[in-house]
């Protein structure tokens, strides 16, 4: 596993961004995302606009535009489903590189796929730029519900749990003798996959258990006394004001 | 009993007719009593299974007894007196790995004492003494995935003694412990002032670290004494897969 409490999604740097109070990042790109929803489909430029502002924030944070396009593609499903609109939505339908599509299932196929790819591009800097004790600990500052900040803290210990089970089991299997390059051996690995469920959870009631004993009662305590000033909100909130500004034009425009 | 021969020191833990049963009906106790005065150091024997590690978590109240009572200092192990019986009684547990799981070996040790309300420059300073006291001060940044089998060990030892708790249990705390780093631990916790229960199947290590052992098998207690005298009965160690280490041996007193 990676430096420190690398969830796979973190990317340890030193910036302005990573230096952010979670719960700033947070707010931010929550209120980007509604930016983004909130903006007319037929606004073609203004999701430039917004491209080129996680571009210009992926820059101040160091983050290579590849690492995260590699991540992007979890977001894979949608694009499936965006690319069976046009061909399967309603008339009128229009020529479109020698095909006949449907005009509004085009139209929500682009709706889709770039609402649903900045939308995933922001979560993916907000999980790039904060570790996740911090961005439960920003969920707490947020007044979240005991129960959200309960769940990302169980997941907290369970990505680390399932990352370090299956590389124990990977390296037990292959110490004797499993080469999982050769296809009649999918079946071991396939069954690998269930047994590193049941143990991850085995394990992770066992580190549930510990932490209980240490006096865990569901939330996280603040380790470092940190104050979120009047001066980390405006510098988190300054891109989400130019992304009101491209949502506004967006309406002007279209 | 040890605790006979002090009366005056007052009981630190009190086990009295518990029994438990696991949901899938394994029942892993039948009926333990046992009571350590406050100081008392004490080692827990007894075969793989025996149900040394499911004693231990009713200590804190992880598992809630079937049948009978625990009762630390006096205080009942029950729901609501849950938090003090946690900040009372700390458990250092079997596998480094279920205990650690913060990014940062600090921030790990830092966690058990901050649940605790323990905050600011006393927090720091908690931290600091407890990695200090393991020998692991200078890995305080480090991520406790990236250290040896031991070094975790030693980590998972800091981050109970890091809650001050005034009942250390552990459980198996030696294996995995390259010599130097056993012997080190032995000094830790011999210069610690609290009452230790010592979950163990390293027999030499009982004997050095404790001067009272308790025996349990099949979820019951065989035998409770000076650990000496303990060890020193061949038939008793047989009957209960106790072994000590090739060409060592003990004489009664
Ligand atoms: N979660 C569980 N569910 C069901 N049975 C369990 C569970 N944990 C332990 N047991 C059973 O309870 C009995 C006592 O187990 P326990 O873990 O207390 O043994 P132990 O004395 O700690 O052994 P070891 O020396 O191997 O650590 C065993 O028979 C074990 O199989
Ligand atoms: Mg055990």
């Amino acid at each position: 596993m990676g430096a420190g409490h690398a969830h796979p999604l973190y990317l340890p740097r030193t910036s302005a961004v990573h230096g952010l109070p979670a719960e700033v990042k947070v707010v931010a790109a929550f209120l980007g995302v509604v930016c983004v929803v909130a903006t007319p489909r037929e606004a073609f430029a203004v999701f430039g606009g917004y491209l080129l502002l996680l571009a210009l924030i992926w820059s101040i944070a160091r983050i290579p535009p590849g690492w995260l396009s590699r991540r992007a593609l979890i977001e894979t499903p949608f694009v499936v489903l965006a690319v069976l609109l046009p061909i399967t939505g309603p008339d009128p339908r229009i020529d479109w590189l020698g095909l006949s599509v449907s005009e509004p299932g085009l139209l929500g196929a682009w709706n889709i796929l770039v609402k649903g790819t900045l939308g995933v591009l922001t979560s993916l800097t907000l999980a790039a730029t904060t570790p996740l004790p911090e961005l439960l600990l920003g969920l707490q500052r947020l007044r979240a519900p005991a129960l959200v900040t309960t769940i990302a803290t169980l997941m907290l210990r369970y990505v680390d749990v399932i990352v370090a089970e299956a590389r124990r089991m990977r390296l037990a299997r292959i110490a004797r003798g499993h080469d999982p390059r050769f296809l009649w051996q999918v079946g071991a690995t396939a069954r690998g996959v269930g047994s590193l469920f049941i143990r991850s959870y085995e394990r992770g009631e066992r580190v549930h258990l510990a932490m209980l004993s240490r006096g865990w009662t569901g939330e996280l305590p603040q380790l470092a006394e940190r104050v979120t000033t009047r001066r980390d909100w405006l510098r988190g909130l300054a891109p989400v004001a130019v992304a009101a500004a491209l949502a506004c034009t967006g309406w002007v425009i279209a | 009993m040890a605790a006979g021969a002090e009366p005056v020191r007052p009981l630190s833990l009190a086990v009295s007719g518990l029994a438990f049963t696991y949901p899938d009906g394994t029942q892993a106790l039948h009926g333990i009593d046992l009571s350590i005065a406050a100081g008392e150091r004490v080692a827990l024997l007894g075969p793989n299974g025996a149900g040394k590690t499911t004693l231990v978590l009713h200590l804190n109240g992880i598992l809630t007894p079937g049948h009978g009572s625990v009762a630390v200092g006096g205080l009942p192990v029950t729901k609501a007196n849950l938090h003090e019986i946690r900040r009372r009684v700390g458990i250092v547990f079997q596998d480094p790995d279920d205990q650690l799981f913060m990014p940062t070996v600090r921030a790990d040790v830092a966690f058990g004492p901050a649940n605790f309300g323990v905050r600011g420059d006393a927090l720091d300073e908690r931290v600091h003494a407890a990695l200090d006291a393991v020998g692991m001060a200078e890995h305080a940044d480090r991520s406790p995935l990236h250290l040896s089998g031991g070094q975790r060990r030693r980590v998972a030892l800091a981050t109970v003694l890091a809650c001050d708790p005034e009942i250390l249990v552990l459980d198996e705390p030696s294996s995995n412990l390259d010599p130097v780093a056993r012997r080190e631990l032995a000094e830790v916790l011999l210069g610690l002032d609290r009452t230790i229960l010592m979950v163990t199947h390293d027999l030499p290590y009982a004997l050095q670290l404790c001067p009272r052992s308790i025996v349990i098998d099949d979820g019951v207690v065989v035998a409770d004494g000076p650990t000496r005298e303990l060890l020193a009965d061949p038939d008793l160690l047989r009957r209960h897969r106790l072994e000590l280490p090739y060409g060592f041996t003990l004489r009664g007193t």
